[in-house]
């Protein structure tokens, strides 16, 4: 296998990986959310997130050429062949967490599909023009959710900057730049994601003034995800629930 | 029972229509704008479609409720193709499409974002309760002349 092919490969990997993981986590609301129309909502979300899925690891199955279907690199992996961005796999804890995580991702995944679109590669380009259209919708939502709940209640205003507090040194791993990033960059493929980080700081902060939520200064930034060098324990406790059935029962079908 | 070679795109569109979206049974998957492309060759027919929402569980349904439709008329040697570019969009409703989605309750999409009016009394004062519906492809509103609640066909 040649090194070109490994470094579309991890690419492909890191886009499937983050909306598998985020696609999970945000299915587990299913049936449990605060009220029916977001219980309607996240589990819609979820449904958009696995879609996607689909076309980046049906793409990657298909690069990585070992006769592999999306559906055995999601079941069939184990954690450290996963190369999601730490963000995606920390647990749910509340909906303010939720829909903070997913605003702080969506924010990052409309101007990455946007440039994606310009790809060389056509699969690429097909996949996030089709991805970015679910994306605009996903980012009005938890953008306007999370300046409701800042902009709320004494309480709510205080989970949500304890949660932001919490989740801003995940968000930095989303702006890596590594050699699969700059081979991807070389070939036209994708842009060098600490490119969009400006983009992405103005995008957010304004949300966060109008949310009455302040970023922390700090830019430490936890890694390790979408390198698959290190993910925290909560993605092999995740794993272990999602992957139960075609683990106990291999190639069972329904 | 068709002979194969007699086969016209013709003929597979209008075949087509009587296959309803599983999930708004009132309009045909022609009408949703998700069938493309119709090619006949010789034996071979091809139809190729393009999902609504990348991840609509309805999809591998509309896949299934093609062939059975097509078999019935004949045609044995159908190939389905998916295709994802360009990205289906709201502007592919047919315009009857349009018209049945509002007969049945459900406001049709609009370019500026939400209903034009309550697909029940038709009054101008309505309320995004949710954006999200039923189906990935509706969100829910309310009219305030009604008070019905309805499903509204989000503009993609």
């Amino acid at each position: 296998m040649s090194g070109e092919i490994n470094h579309l490969l991890e690419f492909l990997l890191r886009q499937g990986d983050n909306t598998l993981v985020l696609g999970h986590r945000t299915s587990e609301w299913c049936g449990v959310g605060p009220a029916l129309e977001e219980d309607i909502a996240l589990a819609n979300t979820a449904l958009d997130l696995i879609g996607q899925t689909q076309l980046w690891l049906g793409y990657a199955a298909e690069v990585e050429g070992k006769n592999r279907s999306a559906n055995d690199l999601a079941f069939l992996r184990d954690p450290y062949d996963f190369r999601n961005v730490l963000m995606m796999e920390v647990p749910n804890e509340d909906f303010g967490r939720t829909l903070m995580r997913q605003f702080l991702f969506d924010a990052f995944q409309v101007p990455w599909l946007t440039e994606l679109q310009n790809s060389t590669n056509q699969r690429v380009s097909e996949i996030a023009a089709k991805s970015l259209k679910e994306a605009l919708y996903h980012l009005e939502r938890s953008r306007e959710t999370v300046i409701a709940l800042g902009d709320g209640t004494e309480e709510s205003n205080k989970r949500m900057q304890a949660t932001l507090d919490y989740l801003w040194p995940y968000t930095g791993e989303l702006f890596g730049e590594d050699t699969t990033d700059q081979a991807m960059s070389a070939q036209g493929i994708a842009p060098v994601p600490s490119t969009l980080k400006n983009a992405w700081k103005t995008l957010v902060s304004r949300a966060f003034s109008e949310a009455y939520l302040k970023a922390p200064e700090s830019d430490f930034a936890h890694s390790g995800g979408r390198t698959g060098f290190r993910h925290t324990e909560h993605l092999g406790h995740m794993l272990a629930t999602m992957q139960t059935l075609q683990r106990s029962y291999p190639g069972a079908t329904w | 029972m068709v002979s194969e070679q007699t086969v016209t795109s013709a003929q597979i569109w209008d075949w087509l229509e009587a296959v309803p979206d599983p999930e708004i049974p009132v309009i045909s998957v022609v009408d949703l704008g998700i069938i493309r492309y119709v090619d006949v060759d010789s034996e071979l027919v091809k139809v190729t479609i393009t999902p609504t929402y990348s991840g609509c569980p309805a999809m591998s349904v509309i896949a299934m409720d093609i062939e059975t439709e097509l078999s019935k008329r004949g045609v044995s040697n159908l190939q389905l193709e998916t295709k994802i570019a360009p990205a289906w969009t709201t502007d592919w409703l047919s315009e009857k499409g349009r018209a049945r989605l509002e007969e049945y309750g459900i406001a049709p999409p609009q370019a500026a974002g939400g209903p034009e009016r309550c697909p029940h009394c038709q009054s101008v004062k309505v309320d995004k309760v949710s954006q999200f519906g039923s189906t990935p492809c509706k969100a829910q509103w309310r009219c305030q002349d009604c008070l019905e609640p309805f499903d509204y066909f989000k503009c993609i």
